[in-house]
């Protein structure tokens, strides 16, 4: 085997199974970059773009489905992540799928699964499992799925919070990956989810701000202050070429506080 | 290696491609069609844009081998003979051309929005070239160009 184009899942998972060790190949926006570059040289490849199964849109996001697709919707605050993804061309290509293979903390699409508690969902010619997102989420560029397994559908909860919202930080609009970005999630009765991307070794939520906001059911002036500082203080980001910590830490408190206040 | 087909501006194609060749690296290096530029192999210049199954795609991002049955239309089938594409009459006319390297992805990418909506405003002309850079012009003649073609 050197590729294998298969066409629906069984193909699929036959391929993985001879060949534990292939590289999964969808829409190619990260996995050539490498390959362009020297760093990886795949010696089996399973080309899954032609899986029917994994384009699906329908109650649950199938791994194929592209971010050209999600940014028309239904889920607000994944279409407005979805808009942030790189050029008309690589929304065409990238893949919602390839987000969670990569596992980068910058992975745009993460703070949303973060923030709904999604499941992803794991085929293997042996078995089927459903990791929730910081079971599969290991650290910076690592994930759980085991040889193999493929990536199959991210699996949101029956309860979709009706307020939801994404925001990214970065040096220009377009072809940008972020500095930092979060997505803020607010049900009906109050409760209210605050995930966070390229602020720690993988996407995080801010548990004690959550608590916070959550008993709040008309926040004020100084309970958004206090939920804004304890976004910053929960968050522990890193200094790199692409920002600093405090400058990551300041602008994931003022992002999720801009962010709650549009979903009030 | 591994045998691939597929439809290239118009003509039916079957080629042996290697597994980790980039569909770029096939249309440049074997398929003699160097319209497509080859800068950045990263999909953060958009040189390469071509045309696959109706979508705008980075050909340095598209794997030779995963072209297998899709339709490619490259810079070189945007010209029907003499006639040229009506974005490429425009960024003629305009002078939205400095240096050229850059042209065949605006050409593709702009021809892509053309076809979806032919009076795209100036909003929509900049997000459809938004993952295209030119390094030479400043967008402007590029965007005058455009804009010219969309009242037409």
């Amino acid at each position: 085997m050197e590729i294998v184009r298969p066409t629906d899942l069984s193909g699929a998972l036959e391929a993985l199974d001879s060949a534990p060790d292939a590289t999964v190949l969808a829409g190619g926006t990260d996995l050539m970059v490498e390959i362009n570059f020297g760093h990886r040289h795949p010696e089996h490849i399973v080309a899954v773009r032609r899986v029917e199964e994994l384009t699906e849109l329908n109650g649950r996001i199938g791994a194929c489905v592209t971010w050209a697709r999600l940014e028309q919707g239904p889920y607000r605050a994944l279409a407005q992540a979805a808009r942030t993804v790189g050029s008309p061309q690589i929304r065409a290509a990238g893949t919602i799928g390839g987000n969670l293979g990569t596992a980068s903390p910058a992975g745009d699409g993460l703070p949303f699964l973060a923030a709904l508690d999604a499941e992803i969902e794991l085929h293997s010619a042996a078995r089927v499992r459903r990791l929730r997102w910081d079971e599969f989420l290991t650290g910076p560029k690592q994930n759980a799925l085991a040889p193999g397994e493929l990536i199959h559908s991210v699996v949101l909860p029956d309860e979709i919070p009706t307020r939801q919202e994404f925001g990214k930080v970065g040096v220009r609009n377009a072809m940008v990956i972020s500095a930092v970005m979060v997505c803020v999630a607010r049900f009906d009765d109050g409760r209210t989810r605050v995930a966070v991307g390229s602020a720690g070794p993988t996407t995080l939520r801010v548990r004690a701000a959550e608590e916070m906001i959550s008993a709040e059911s008309s926040p004020g002036e100084s309970a958004l202050a206090e939920f804004q500082r304890l976004v910053s203080e929960g968050v522990n980001p890193i200094t790199d070429h692409r920002s600093t910590a405090d400058y990551r830490r300041h602008a994931a408190g003022v992002v999720a506080r801009r962010l709650l206040e549009r979903c009030l | 290696m591994s045998d691939v087909d597929f439809t290239l501006n118009g003509e039916t194609r079957s080629v042996s491609v290697g597994t980790t060749q980039s569909l770029l690296s096939l249309l440049r290096d074997e398929l003699e069609l160097p319209g497509s530029k080859n800068a950045c192999e990263q999909g953060e210049c958009g040189s390469c844009t071509v045309l696959m199954d109706g979508a705008a795609v980075c050909a340095c991002l598209v794997l030779a081998a995963d072209a297998d049955g899709s339709d490619i239309t490259t810079v070189e089938g945007m010209a029907s003979g003499d006639v040229l594409h009506a974005v490429q009459d425009a960024l003629v006319a305009g002078g939205g051309v400095q240096c050229g390297f850059c042209t065949p992805g605006f050409v593709v990418a702009a021809a892509h929005l053309f076809e979806s909506e032919p009076s795209p405003d100036r909003d929509q002309i900049r997000e459809a070239l938004s993952g295209n850079i030119c390094r030479c012009t400043g967008y402007g003649a590029i965007l005058r160009s455009l804009e010219d073609l969309a009242q037409r």
